[in-house]
């Protein structure tokens, strides 16, 4: 008798469990993509929900007091005003690199601007706006060194931190891993701990990522400058949505020519003595 | 839908030794240890037992996480203490790999010490007696009467610990150890649009792994219990 109470229960609070789940899905979903067009989404609602990263200095952090800066939150907000969202509508996520297309295919958020490398392979989830700017993967070392100048250099037994399982770290290690020890790492933070108290020689990943962290530690690290790939960052936007992708280019032109493009990057990663780089052109 | 698995860069068979060798060399290790350990925490001294209960307590509530990132950013980067020769070209991989095993020992010995407790608790307390009358030291009475008994009564909690750390050797993969999910997180990067299809080969493979080790000690428990 007791036994088939608690059963009873247990089935009534799953069911309960199962429908409030169901609804928290449903809402979300219909919250950012009730249809498929951004434009369309962004004239009604007044709303935006918008994909960065959280962790990354100088492009999309959060801070202690809750609020964001970075070059990717002033490119989020441009795109959003240009769709007529204030600031006060957009609701931030954090978009973590492998959660990205999910999150974009799942409609929780209305499009993301993460450090998001325009691939080939991506392609077949999202559709990229962009690109808005161009990385080059390069080595950040401590200033006091002078015998790593580039990719070239890293013989000897240098040691180089990546994030585990990253494109740069796969780079390095198909490219140049027979003069190199890469140790890999959970995030990009433990590898300026390592590089800081001089258990690696240098870490890599994209310039402008490395630029946010040596400005982060002024005088402290400094950046290589020799680039050895091309990164193409875009805004990562619903598949097919090509409404979305022509007013997000057009946003983004908007920004690079009216000054306030350069002028993100100047104040974002420039104190690290990054040169900024000259503006893309936005692929068709 | 597992085509990716063609790519000559993802060494599924390495991975996976890499994570068996973790778990080989971590269970040894956390066996040793963690029957000093629960000789201590039984001992008439109370400084022994002190100590051992405090480790227990602190290391066995540690996320494991935390004991892992520890022995790479705090014991190696900032202590300087490395296992392996810093000159040898896979220094790194080599310090990594020790250090996590170093850093298992330390968490799974409390789980084997924990589980070898409660063993002793079922050797009768006159078994005990009985040795000491017959002049055996506490070395002789712990070491010949009590954790022979002990061992055959807690294989199968033991067989559970073990099954533990196998899946536990995944957070190796935070200070950069080549194991199974250092690959996955590889191929979830470059495979972004088949993440379903990685997820469940991983997960396959560690079923593969961990059933026949359930199956094979739960036979051996049934087999070396001690009727009572």
């Amino acid at each position: 008798m007791r036994f088939s109470r608690v059963l009873q229960t247990g089935a009534v609070v799953m069911a309960a469990g199962l429908a409030l789940t169901a609804c928290g899905g449903g809402s979300g979903s219909s919250g950012a993509s009730g249809d498929k067009n951004l434009v369309q989404r962004a004239k009604d609602n007044k709303k935006l929900t918008i994909g960065i990263k959280f962790d990354q200095p100088g492009l999309g952090l959060k801070k202690p007091d809750g609020t964001y800066a970075g070059f990717d939150v002033d490119v989020a907000k441009y795109i959003a005003k240009q769709l007529g969202v204030e600031e006060s509508g957009i609701t931030w996520k954090e978009a973590q690199s492998a959660q990205r297309e999910d999150l974009i295919k799942k409609g929780e958020v209305d499009f993301i601007v993460a450090t998001y490398s325009i691939t080939d392979k991506r392609k077949n989830d999202v559709s990229f706006g962009g690109p808005y700017f161009i990385a080059h993967q390069d080595l950040l070392v401590r200033s006091d060194n002078t015998d790593i100048t580039g990719p070239e250099s890293l013989t000897g037994n240098k040691k180089l931190c990546s994030v585990k399982g990253s494109t740069p770290a796969q780079n390095v290690k198909t490219k140049y891993a027979k003069e190199v020890q890469l140790q890999e790492v959970g995030k990009y933070t433990d590898c300026v701990t390592s590089l800081l108290n001089g258990s690696v020689d240098a870490m890599t990943t994209d310039d402008v990522i490395l630029a946010g962290y040596a400005a982060q530690q002024p005088g402290k690290l400094k950046l290589v400058g020799k680039g050895f790939t091309d990164e193409n960052y875009g805004v990562g936007l619903k598949k097919d949505d090509a409404d979305g992708k022509a007013a997000v280019n057009k946003a983004i032109q908007a920004m690079e020519q009216d000054g306030s493009w350069e002028k993100s990057l100047q104040t974002n990663v420039g104190p690290s003595g990054y040169k900024i780089p000259a503006v893309p052109t936005i692929a068709p | 839908m597992f085509d990716f698995l063609s790519n000559p860069d993802y060494n599924l068979v390495d991975a996976f030794w890499t994570t068996i060798q973790l778990t080989f060399f971590s269970a040894i290790g956390a066996l040793i240890w963690g029957t000093i350990l629960v000789g201590m925490r039984v001992s008439p001294v109370p400084i022994m037992r002190g100590f051992a209960t405090v480790y227990v307590n602190i290391f066995r509530n540690t996320p494991l996480t935390v004991i892992i990132i520890f022995t790479s950013l705090g014991l190696s980067s900032t202590l300087g203490i490395n296992l392996a020769a810093s000159d040898s070209p896979t220094s790194l991989a080599d310090n990594a790999f020790r250090l996590a095993v170093l850093g298992f020992i330390v968490y799974t010995a409390t789980f084997v010490c924990e589980s070898l407790r409660s063993g002793i608790n079922t050797v009768p307390v006159g078994q005990a007696e009985a040795a000491r009358a017959l002049g055996l030291n506490f070395v002789q009475v712990l070491g010949l009467i009590v954790l022979p008994q002990a061992f055959r009564a807690v294989i199968a909690p033991l067989a559970n610990v073990l099954i533990a750390l196998l899946k536990n050797t995944t957070v190796a993969s935070v200070i950069g150890v080549a194991e199974a999910s250092l690959l996955m997180s590889t191929m979830v990067e470059n495979e972004s649009d088949s993440l379903f299809s990685v997820f469940i080969l991983f997960a396959l493979v560690f079923v593969v792994l961990v059933l026949p080790l359930g199956l094979l000690l739960g036979w051996v428990a049934k087999k070396a219990e001690v009727k009572r």
